[in-house]
């Protein structure tokens, strides 16, 4: 038994690899890509320059470092946690580039999920790169977390990631019944959008509407990490049991639509 | 001409009926959102910028009109040449006896942006009324002016990163990057610190998008400021136009 499970521990690792370095290639491919992708992402440092011009701030005793770090840790958070997998699902299905990964012994599932991972790890020089600049201007800003607390965050970006790939997951199963699965995702991105602390720090909302958005899942994909990174205090078991309940609704879910969505696939010329 | 080109559009596009509810509930919770953001935005105090919260709802009405321009006409327009370099077909555009640079930005027609139109127009209407402004003639004329110049200027940035696809094929994103900056505009610019609105007024003329049109719908436009608007509109117009037929002279066709 236990010869077994090293085997197939050893086999998975073997299909991690090769899958992950593969895709890797791939995406250094589309490296301008993916850096105008990162550049795209600058929502949560336009939002701090308006922050650290506003009544609101100082009101709320937000001084400006902690705005800067608050704000540079979300813009990190968000670029690790950037999910596409509707759109390139919604196409392979389409174009019946599927039917060949269902006929592999491994879940496709897997293989999207190793393409994000590859494209993180593109994209980390440009982030890199941005955080720099952003410390060239704003030097006073600039901090290291603590070794502790540094992969607390990284742990917490990756979980965050990890739900947030989930809850697409279960919206790209919807395109084996309809042609509008990307466009449910616009309208989800929304409440993502004004609830996760991507726009506004949580400690801004008034206290009704921050209780209401931390019954969401988007605060743990973006706020929590963020304020793990930028060394704020923060409720760790409270994050992460948060995440660890939608994964634990989200997974299931998102399987039995995968079946139930494969017994309708019919691919081109299937 | 653009009767016909956008009725062809229209009656292709309003097949999908379920579509007009997605985008008007699209619509909808942006504008609550960036409202909510906006109320943290003020927080106990009076002002952002030195605008109250009727005049910056003017600024944001802005943000939300121009918006809707762009998923109306400059994203269905302009993401075409992309396609048109890729697959060569963009020798048929050229050959064709319409000036090549208005045929690509104005062949097709999205009804999807209107609903932002006009939920941008209201806003913009209401706040403007509830901010006191007395909308006298030459007001009505100065913000008429401002806006056709923040749509020129908005329309020749568009343009300009669309027509770079000819030489490099992936450029899409690009204008990804330049929608993410130009959200900057749901702001008045004098919210920013100082080095920001350096940027956003004279490298990326945001603030010529919406706080200066704003200015004018409240009644505290001034000469120069128009004057700057409408030297900016048209120098980017120029400009853009400079560049298109600059790209052509790099653009071989796909059969050569």
């Amino acid at each position: 038994m236990r010869g077994s499970r090293r085997l197939r521990f050893a086999r998975g690792w073997r299909i991690a690899r090769v899958l992950l370095s593969t895709q890797y290639a791939y995406m250094l491919e589309y490296r301008a890509e993916i850096a105008l992708w990162a550049l795209s992402g600058v929502l949560p440092l336009i939002m701090l320059g308006v922050w650290s011009g506003s009544e609101a701030a100082g009101g709320l005793g937000l001084s400006p470092e902690r705005l800067s770090r608050y704000f540079l840790s979300a813009f990190v958070v968000r670029q690790f946690t950037i999910v596409w997998l509707v759109h390139v699902f919604e196409e392979d299905a389409l174009q019946g580039r599927l039917s060949p990964y269902l006929l592999q012994p491994l879940h496709p599932l897997w293989r999207y999920l190793a393409s994000h991972l590859s494209e993180q790890a593109t994209r980390l020089p440009f982030v890199v790169l941005i955080m720099a600049i952003f410390f060239l201007f704003q030097p006073a800003a600039f901090w290291l977390p603590t070794p502790g607390g540094f992969l607390l965050a990284v742990v917490a970006i990756h979980l965050a990631f990890l739900l947030r790939f989930l809850l697409q997951t279960v919206i790209t199963m919807l395109c084996f019944w309809t042609e509008r699965a990307a466009a449910l995702e616009r309208l989800l991105l929304i409440p993502y959008l004004f609830l996760s602390g991507l726009v506004a720090p949580l400690e801004a909302f008034p206290e009704g509407v921050r209780a209401f958005a931390l019954l969401t899942p988007f605060p743990a994909m973006l706020s929590f990490p963020a304020q793990l990174l930028a060394g704020e205090p923060v409720d760790l078991a409270g994050g992460l049991i948060t995440i660890g309940v939608w994964a634990a609704l989200l997974l299931p879910l998102a399987l039995w639509l995968w079946q139930a969505g494969l017994r309708r696939y019919s691919a081109m010329g299937a | 001409m653009l009767r016909r080109f956008w009725a062809t559009s229209l009656a292709a596009d309003l097949e999908y009926q379920v579509n007009v509810l997605i985008e008007l509930l699209a619509v909808a919770g942006n504008l609550a959102g960036s409202l909510f953001v906006l109320s943290l935005l003020f927080g106990q105090g009076g002002s952002l910028g030195g605008w109250s919260w009727e005049e910056a709802l003017v600024v944001l009405g802005l943000y939300t009109l121009l918006d809707g321009i762009t998923s109306t006409v400059l994203q269905p327009n302009l993401s075409t040449i992309v396609t048109h370099v890729q697959n060569g077909t963009l020798d048929f555009v050229l050959l064709k006896p319409v000036d090549s640079q208005f045929w690509l930005s104005a062949r097709t027609f999205s009804p999807w942006g209107l609903p932002g139109v006009a939920a941008g127009f209201a806003l913009i209407v209401v706040a403007a009324a509830r901010a006191g402004a007395r909308p006298d003639g030459a007001t009505v004329a100065a913000a008429l002016v401002l806006l056709l110049s923040s749509t020129v200027i908005l329309y020749s940035l568009w343009f300009v990163l669309a027509a770079t696809s000819i030489w490099f094929v992936k450029v899409w994103n690009a204008t990804e990057v330049l929608r993410a900056a130009l959200v900057a505009g749901r702001y008045p610019v004098s919210a920013y610190p100082v080095a920001l609105r350096t940027f956003f007024t004279f490298v990326l003329p945001v603030a010529f998008l919406t706080t200066v049109p704003a200015e004018a719908i409240l009644g505290r436009g001034s000469a120069p400021w128009l004057l700057a608007s409408l030297v900016v509109a048209a120098f980017c117009l120029f400009g853009s136009r400079k560049f298109w037929q600059f790209a052509l002279r790099f653009y071989t066709s796909a059969s050569s």
